[in-house]
C-alpha cells in the first residue's frame, strides 16, 4: 500500500521508480529510511507502520485463501487421471506425472491445445493491444483537447462502463452474424478493441500525468501535435498505458462468453473455450474423460498471465492508484 | 469531477441510441429458399463436392468424416463441436434465428428432435431417399425420428438401458444382483448398512433418467398429435416408479452426487456408487473415465417392475438432422446417410458407438465381442437383448428441452426437501402445460 501511495503522489512529476520512460537514466532506489535501523525511537509513519497481529493474521488468512486454488492446481497437475480420483486433493499422489501430463496436453487431439494457445495470443495481441492503443489516444485527446461534445463523450463512456459486456454479447452476435463475421477471429478481436474503462482510466491518468504547461511549452517551441504526443506525452503516460494493457490483457485472456457465442469452429477457440470443450467430453456419452489434461491445461493457461503480472506488477500498482490523490 | 444532470441524460440517451442501433441489426429472417431434393440430386451434389459443416459432439464421427472425404475427394467435411446437448441446441436456435451460421448437419438427441421438427427448422429427409431405411434401424430410434411420413433425422446411435453394477462390491457384501426394483431397494439397504459410504447409485434429479425409468415401468406421460399435447404423470407406470424411488429418497439410499461430475467418476472408481441404470453407450465412458475400476464392473438386464418381465427403455441416443437453413442440403443428406447407415455406421460401432442399425446389432462380431473392462463379459448381448425389449409408443414433448431445463426446479425439490416425488412430478407437469400453452400448443385440453 505504502509504495503505491508514494508513487501516486509522485505521478505529476516524472516517477523516480520509472526507469527509462521519462527519458532519464534509471534513478537509484531511494535510500532506506533510518527507521529500519532503530525502529523503537521513531514515531509510526506510513513508511514505518505499526505492527498489528490481528491484521497480519487476517492478511495471512486472505493470502492462504488466495493461494489455495493455485496450490491445488499445481499439485493436481502432477497426477494421472487415476491419481486425481484416488488421492487426497491437496497433496501429491504416489506418482509424479507433470512432465508426462504437459506432453500429453500439448499433443492430445493433434496438438489442438497449441493451436488454442496461439489463438489466445492472437486475440490478446490484437484485441488487448488495440484496445490499449485506442484508449491511450482517446484518453489523451479527451484530457488535453477542448472540443464540442467532450462532455457528451464522457457521459457515453461512463454509461458504457456501466453496461456489462455480457449484456451486449447477444446483440453483438446478431450484428456480427449479419455481417458474416461470426466464426472468424474478427468476431472476438473487434469487440475486444472497445474498452470504455481503459479509456476512462487513460483520460483521468493523462489529465494528471501530463502537465498542460509542458504541452504549451512544446507548442511554443514549434513541435507539431503528433510529435508532442509521441515525444512528450507518451513517455509520461507509460505507467497508465501499462495498467490499461494489463487490464485488457487479463480480460481478453480470460474472455469466455464472447468467444463462446461468436465462435463455433474449434480451430478458432481460445484456451478458455478449448478447456471447457475438453471438460464437456467427460459429460458426453462415449466421450473420453480427460480430467488430467484439463487440470494441466489450466495450469499452462495461467502461467503466461502470472508471468506478465509478476513482471509488470509495479506499473499495475501505480496505475491502480492513479487519480487517488488530488493535488 | 463535475457532472451535470442534463449532461448525464444526454449521455444516457447516447447509450440508448447506440443500443437501439445494435438491436435493429437483428431483424432478418432465417428462412432459406429451396425445397427437398431427390436422390439423383444427392448423387450430383457428391460429384460436384463442396463443404459440409457438421455440428456434433459424438466422438466417433471423426473417423467417419475422414472416410467420407476419402471416398468423395471433392467434399470437405468440417466437424465442429458446438457444445454438448442443450448448449448446442441453443447455439443452433440462435444461428437459425440470426439467419446465418447454421450448420449443414446437426447432432440432435431424440428427446430434443421434436422441438426442431415441429418448429420446421429441420428438413424432412424422406424426399432425399431416407424412407428406404425404415427397416434398417431398430424401432425405438426410428420411431423417435419419424412423424407420419416425415423423417426429420437419421438415427446415429441408441441407448437401450442396462444395469451396470460393481461386482466387487456386491461380492464383498454378499449381495445378489437384483432382478426386480424391490430387490434393488433391498440391495440398496443392505449395501448402505454394511458400509455407510456405499450407495446403490447417485441421483440428484435427472430428467432423462427419470423419464427413462417411467418409460420402462410402462408409463407414457407424453402424447403428441400435431400441436395437441397431453402431459399426464398420473398413470400407473409413473406411480410404480415414484413408489419405489420415494423409498430410496426417504431412506437416503441414493448418493446426492450429480451424474457426470468428477465426484461421480470418483464414486464409480472407488466403489461407493455400486450401480448405474443407464444407456448402452456407457462402456466407453467407464473405460476412459473410470479406468482404475477395470474388471470390477459387470452388466445385467435392468431390474424389472414385475418379476419375470423383460421390459426396457431407451436412455439418450442421438440422430443427425439437416437444418432447413443448411447451405447444401443434398450434400448434407449424403453425409448424414453415410454416417448413419452401412459401412459408416459399422465403423462407428467399431469405434465404440452403440448402434441403432439392426444389421450391426445382430452381427455376430458385435454380439461376441468380449469387454475386458467387464472381465471379458460379452456385454453387447445384454444390450442387444435390451434393445429388443424397449417399450413401444414412447414420445417426448415437442418442447422437451425446455421441460428438462425446469426439472430441477420442480421434481428436484423432492431430492432436497420433504416434497414428495409425486408432487414434484405434478408441479413439473403443471409448469410444462403452462409453457406449452404459452408457446401455442394445445396442452391437456
Amino acid at each position: 500500500m505504502t509504495t503505491s501511495m508514494t508513487t501516486a503522489a509522485a505521478e505529476s512529476t516524472p516517477d523516480p521508480h520509472e526507469p527509462r520512460a521519462a527519458g532519464t537514466p534509471a534513478a537509484p532506489h531511494r535510500a532506506r529510511p533510518a527507521a529500519t535501523r532503530d525502529r523503537k525511537r521513531l514515531p509510526h509513519t506510513p513508511l514505518n507502520p505499526r505492527r498489528s497481529v490481528p491484521l497480519t493474521l487476517l492478511t495471512g488468512l486472505v493470502l492462504v485463501y488466495t493461494l489455495l486454488p493455485l496450490a491445488w492446481l499445481v499439485i493436481n497437475a502432477t497426477k494421472s487421471q487415476r491419481g486425481l480420483l484416488d488421492s487426497f486433493g491437496l497433496w501429491f499422489a504416489d506418482d509424479f506425472n507433470l512432465w508426462d501430463n504437459i506432453t500429453r496436453t500439448l499433443t492430445y487431439d493433434d496438438g489442438v491445445f497449441v493451436r488454442w494457445l496461439l489463438n489466445t495470443l492472437l486475440y490478446v495481441a490484437a484485441g488487448a493491444g488495440g484496445a490499449t492503443v485506442l484508449a491511450v489516444l482517446g484518453g489523451y485527446a479527451l484530457a488535453k483537447y477542448d472540443f464540442p461534445g467532450r462532455k457528451a463523450v464522457f457521459a457515453v463512456v461512463i454509461g458504457a462502463v456501466a453496461v456489462p459486456g455480457t449484456a451486449l454479447a447477444v446483440p453483438t452476435f446478431l450484428m456480427f452474424s449479419n455481417m458474416g463475421l461470426t466464426n472468424t477471429p474478427w468476431a472476438v478481436i473487434i469487440p475486444s478493441l472497445i474498452s470504455p474503462f481503459g479509456l476512462y482510466l487513460m483520460w483521468v491518468f493523462a489529465a494528471e500525468a501530463v502537465p498542460t504547461e509542458l504541452l504549451e511549452a512544446a507548442r511554443i517551441d514549434g513541435s507539431g501535435e503528433l510529435r508532442t504526443f509521441f515525444t512528450i506525452a507518451l513517455p509520461l503516460l507509460v505507467p497508465g498505458t501499462v495498467t490499461v494493457l494489463l487490464f485488457s490483457m487479463v480480460a481478453t485472456w480470460n474472455n469466455y462468453f464472447l468467444p463462446l457465442i461468436m465462435i463455433k469452429d474449434p480451430d478458432w477457440y481460445p484456451l478458455t473455450l478449448g478447456l471447457n470443450a475438453w471438460n464437456a467430453q467427460a459429460q458426453t456419452a462415449g466421450g473420453e474423460a480427460v480430467f488430467d489434461l484439463i487440470v494441466t491445461g489450466s495450469l499452462l493457461t495461467i502461467v503466461p498471465i502470472v508471468a506478465v503480472f509478476l513482471l509488470l506488477q509495479r506499473y499495475w500498482q501505480s496505475g491502480l492508484a492513479a487519480g487517488s490523490v488530488k493535488e | 469531477m463535475r457532472t451535470h444532470s442534463s449532461r448525464r441524460l444526454l449521455g444516457a440517451l447516447a447509450v440508448l441510441a447506440t443500443l437501439s442501433l445494435t438491436a435493429t441489426a437483428c431483424g432478418s429472417d432465417g428462412s432459406n429458399a429451396g425445397t427437398g431434393g431427390a436422390p439423383k440430386d444427392v448423387a450430383a451434389a457428391l460429384e460436384k463436392g463442396g463443404k459440409v459443416t457438421v455440428w456434433a459432439w459424438e466422438p466417433t464421427l471423426k473417423k467417419v468424416a475422414a472416410d467420407f472425404e476419402k471416398k468423395y475427394p471433392n467434399v470437405d467435411v468440417e466437424l465442429v463441436n458446438a457444445g454438448t446437448g442443450d448448449k448446442q441446441y441453443t447455439a443452433l436456435q440462435n444461428a437459425i434465428a440470426a439467419g446465418s451460421g447454421a450448420p449443414d448437419v446437426a447432432q440432435i438427441e431424440y428427446y430434443a428432435l421434436g422441438q426442431f421438427a415441429i418448429g420446421k427448422t429441420v428438413e424432412d429427409l424422406s424426399p432425399y431417399g431416407a424412407a428406404k431405411y425404415g427397416t434398417s434401424f431398430t424401432p425405438g430410434p426410428w420411431n423417435a425420428v419419424t412423424e407420419g411420413e416425415a423423417i426429420f433425422a437419421l438415427p446415429m446411435d441408441s441407448g437401450p438401458m442396462a444395469f451396470f453394477y460393481n461386482k466387487k462390491v456386491f461380492d464383498k457384501h454378499g449381495v445378489k444382483v437384483p432382478t426386480t426394483w424391490d430387490e434393488y431397494v433391498e440391495a440398496a439397504r443392505t449395501l448402505h448398512k454394511a458400509d455407510p459410504k456405499i450407495f446403490i447409485t447417485n441421483d440428484t434429479g435427472d430428467a432423462g433418467a427419470t423419464t427413462s425409468l417411467i418409460w420402462q415401468a410402462g408409463g407414457r406421460p407424453y402424447k403428441t398429435d400435431g400441436t395437441n399435447v397431453t402431459v399426464d404423470f398420473g398413470d400407473e407406470g409413473t406411480r410404480k416408479y415414484t413408489a419405489t424411488w420415494q423409498k430410496l429418497l426417504d431412506e437416503k439410499l441414493v448418493a446426492p452426487i450429480s451424474s457426470w461430475s468428477d465426484a461421480w467418476y470418483k464414486g464409480l472408481a472407488d466403489g461407493s456408487l455400486a450401480t448405474l441404470s443407464i444407456g448402452a453407450w456407457m462402456p466407453a465412458n467407464l473405460s476412459s473415465g473410470v479406468a482404475s475400476a477395470s474388471g470390477d464392473w459387470r452388466v445385467a438386464p435392468l431390474p424389472q417392475w414385475t418379476k419375470g418381465d423383460k421390459a426396457s427403455a431407451e436412455n439418450g441416443g442421438s440422430s443427425l438432422a439437416v437444418p432447413k437453413a443448411a447451405k447444401n442440403k443434398e450434400l448434407a443428406y449424403a453425409f448424414t446417410e453415410f454416417a448413419t447407415t452401412g459401412t459408416g455406421a459399422t465403423s462407428r460401432v467399431t469405434e465404440g458407438a452403440f448402434p441403432a442399425t439392426r444389421a450391426d446389432l445382430e452381427s455376430k462380431a458385435f454380439l461376441d465381442k468380449p469387454f475386458p473392462y467387464f472381465g471379458g463379459q460379452q456385454a453387447n448381448r445384454v444390450f442387444a437383448e435390451s434393445a429388443r425389449n424397449v417399450g413401444e409408443d414412447w414420445s417426448y414433448l415437442p418442447f422437451q428441452v425446455y421441460a428438462n431445463s425446469i426439472f430441477n426446479d420442480t421434481v428436484g425439490k423432492a431430492y432436497v426437501s420433504p416434497t414428495k416425488l409425486d408432487d414434484g412430478l405434478k408441479n413439473w407437469q403443471d409448469a410444462s402445460v403452462k409453457y406449452g400453452n404459452d408457446q401455442g400448443f394445445t396442452v391437456n385440453e
